[in-house]
């Protein structure tokens, strides 16, 4: 039987998260999110070549937390500063954290075009539905009918338009190697959402092209709820809306590669597949 | 034998370490309040816990360690 | 000795600034600084650089910001309406003293303007590139000898102050061919080490972090108080200018690029004339050379500032006569450039009023 000099910590902070006190409110799922990147740098055994890249937005100060060289980006251009560290420091590892404001709607053009020129860094994407760190305004991926500060009758799909489902949309991009979105509502999420991560992160590392891995989460403090009451909207809400799975993944579709994966997708077309073509390349 | 460590200083009583524990020992101590004004989760029954670590998995601030 | 090439002054920029160790460029597509863009597409691979067509001019000031963040010399180029959508970025490069060099070769404005040559963005570059208290180096070199050679010495000056550097030309000058002497290149593995730079820390130093948000404001006065004093080192060393005929003028003339080249000949035909004339020529705009412009007030009876704007750098120029002579503006707008005769007919013209 062991006893207590026995005992192993078997939990505890990841080296690559610092011991800072957040500034996220009580149950936000960032700081769930924030550990399990850091678990996973720590288990690559790359935190001292990662830079990481973060947001405007309630995850702002992530520089203050990932224990790795950080940049803190204009709001919505976290990919075209990530891109150039990466083409700086090809052998870094490289990531974006980003919000849905800053992904999806400001930064957009950016999220877009880093995607399809198959830059290869890891994007950790926090899709909660509002705008947390101005106090609640209407998001991007904020849902049809969804109460907030600036559609306070609901988002009136008829005048605001409908939300942009990320995973969906970048999943057909050439460039995009792996896409996963995840949540972490649960112990088995965690671990599932932590999984994902740690792909797109190995994903980089073998240098197979864009990943990101969308993150479901909630905003008790925005959505008036308790983080208990939280989780249970989003089950409720935002899942059906955003369905959890793998949107891209080109190593198990038989490539190894998105580079590959792209030159099969166009095998047709001769400038793109010059060696395919008997009749002289593409000029 | 198993346990968990709570680090008052991290913990903002969000909770979501009491509804993860599958064996219902964790609770928020309404007796204390932390520095920045939470009650901190606590373990009220330390024979029970397996480490299975679910609480931590779960918890937003890293504020628990788990040792078995 | 090096040998004289023939080059476009855009060209000159972006070969220059290849010989200044710069291996990244990230762009978008304008006219009028297309050359430059292009130059760099070409070129960059075969010296194992990257050259990057961002999707927007907002993407390549950011990819600017990142190479720059990532301790690497990086450039990036484009004409005033893209200038204006850079804005963002330069701000968030002075807040995060960040080094870069920014080209501007002007077009007529406002809105999407023309395509001409103009001096219009001269406010902007030494009052305004951003939001916040900054200012950024200007240069604004007039052939394209100096063209290279201000290319050159930009990212010498933005790595020194941690600053981003601007070099503001016009069409003009981008497009003009003339002899130049390239500098020597320089090979980026002997440049200075950035220890500031967030490189991967490899676990042998603290987190390096790039960032311009302080939301104590103490913290950010006190930075914006430091930073300012660098401008005070800048503006003590690195004020540039060229002074031609003017120990003796009684006019001088100020402009600077494309219409300081046009002053000089109507200088020289005012000469001619048998009128002192001189041309009082700043190559920095910001630092604006106060030095060297309050020098010539020993002689100087009136200023005639000429620019292919309606009245910008003339603002600066008042604040060093100080009213001690009177300042005229002559100006084109729109693209359009002003003749060395109209403004051999305005220092006729005032000539004639100081004599009386």
């Amino acid at each position: 039987m062991a006893n207590d000099a026995e005992a192993k910590v078997v939990f505890e902070r990841p080296h690559a998260l610092l011991p800072v006190v957040t500034n996220y409110c009580p149950g936000c799922t960032h700081g769930i999110v924030e550990r399990l990147v850091a678990e996973c740098l720590d288990e690559l055994d790359v935190e001292g070549d990662a830079i990481g890249v973060a947001p405007v937005g309630c995850s702002v100060m992530a520089y203050d937390f990932f224990g790795c060289d950080m940049i803190e980006a204009a709001h919505g251009r976290a990919p075209a500063v990530a891109t150039a560290v990466k083409r700086v420091h090809p052998d870094a590892v490289v990531f974006a954290y980003q919000g849905d404001g800053d992904l999806a709607s400001i930064g957009m053009a950016e999220t877009i075009h880093t995607a399809t020129r198959g830059e290869n860094i890891t994007v950790i994407f926090i899709n909660n539905a509002i705008y947390g760190m101005t106090g609640g305004q209407m998001a991007p991926t904020s849902l049809p009918n969804q109460v907030t500060q600036t559609s306070p009758y609901g988002r009136d799909v008829a005048t605001a338009g409908y939300p942009v489902r990320v995973a969906e949309l970048l999943s057909s991009l050439d460039g995009v190697a792996y896409l996963e979105r995840v949540c972490v509502d649960s112990p088995k999420n965690v671990r599932k959402a932590k999984k994902a991560i740690k792909k797109a992160f190995e994903t980089q590392v073998a240098g197979r092209g864009y990943s990101l891995v969308e993150v479901v989460s909630t905003c008790p403090t925005n959505w008036g709820l308790t983080p208990q009451e939280a989780f249970a909207w989003m089950r409720e809400n935002m899942l059906p809306y955003y369905p959890l799975g793998v949107y891209k993944d080109v190593v198990a579709d038989g490539y190894a590669d998105a580079a590959e994966a792209a030159r099969a997708r166009a095998a047709a077309c001769p400038l793109v597949n010059p060696d395919a073509s008997e009749e002289g390349g593409a000029r | 034998m198993a346990r968990i460590i709570v680090d008052d200083g991290f913990c903002k009583g969000c909770g979501l370490c009491v509804d993860a524990c599958p064996v219902h020992i964790i609770e928020l101590d309404r007796d204390r309040i932390t520095p920045k004004g939470y009650h901190p989760a606590r373990c009220v029954d330390e024979a029970r816990c397996t480490g299975c670590c679910s609480c931590a998995l779960m918890c937003p601030d890293v504020a628990i360690t788990v040792e078995r | 000795m090096a040998e004289k090439v023939l080059m476009k002054g855009n060209e000159a920029l972006a070969e220059s600034a290849l010989r200044a160790g710069c291996r990244f460029f990230f762009g978008y597509p304008i006219t009028p600084q297309t050359e430059l863009a292009a130059y760099m597409s070409k070129q960059m691979p075969k010296v194992g650089g990257t050259y990057l067509q961002a999707e927007s001019e907002v993407a390549a000031i950011n990819m600017v910001y990142g190479a720059s963040a990532a301790g690497a010399r990086v450039m990036t180029s484009s004409s005033s309406p893209g200038v204006s959508l850079k804005g963002e970025g330069i701000s968030y490069m002075a807040g995060a003293d960040l080094p870069g060099v920014i080209i501007n070769i002007q077009r007529g404005g406002p809105g999407l303007g023309s395509i001409q040559p103009s001096q219009s963005d001269y406010w902007q570059a030494t009052r305004a590139t951003g939001h916040g208290d900054f200012q950024i180096v200007v240069y604004a070199p007039s052939t394209v000898q100096e063209m290279a050679d201000v290319a050159f010495n930009a990212f010498d000056v933005a790595d020194r102050y941690r600053t981003p550097v601007m070099i503001l030309g016009d069409g003009l000058l981008g497009q003009m061919m003339e002899p130049v002497v390239l500098p020597d290149p320089v090979d980026p593995a002997d440049l200075p080490a950035k220890p500031w730079a967030t490189t991967g820390h490899k676990h042998a130093r603290p987190h390096n972090v790039a960032n311009s948000l302080y939301l104590t404001a103490e913290d950010l006065e006190r930075l914006n108080f430091e930073r300012y004093e660098r401008y005070e080192q800048i503006k003590a060393t690195e004020q540039r200018f060229e002074e031609y005929l003017c120990d003796d003028a009684d006019i001088v003339v100020v402009a600077f690029g494309a219409s300081a080249r046009v002053a000089r000949s109507a200088v020289n035909a005012a000469r001619e004339k048998g009128i002192r004339a001189g041309l009082f020529r700043p190559v920095t705009l910001w630092p604006f050379p106060v030095d060297g412009l309050r020098a010539t007030l020993g002689t100087a009876r009136a200023y005639l500032d000429v620019e292919m704007n309606m009245g910008q750098m003339v603002d600066d120029v008042r604040l060093v006569v100080e009213g001690r002579a009177p300042v005229e503006f002559l100006g084109r707008a729109g693209g359009m450039i002003p003749t060395p005769e109209e403004v051999l007919a305005r220092i006729e013209e005032i000539n004639e009023r100081i004599g009386e």
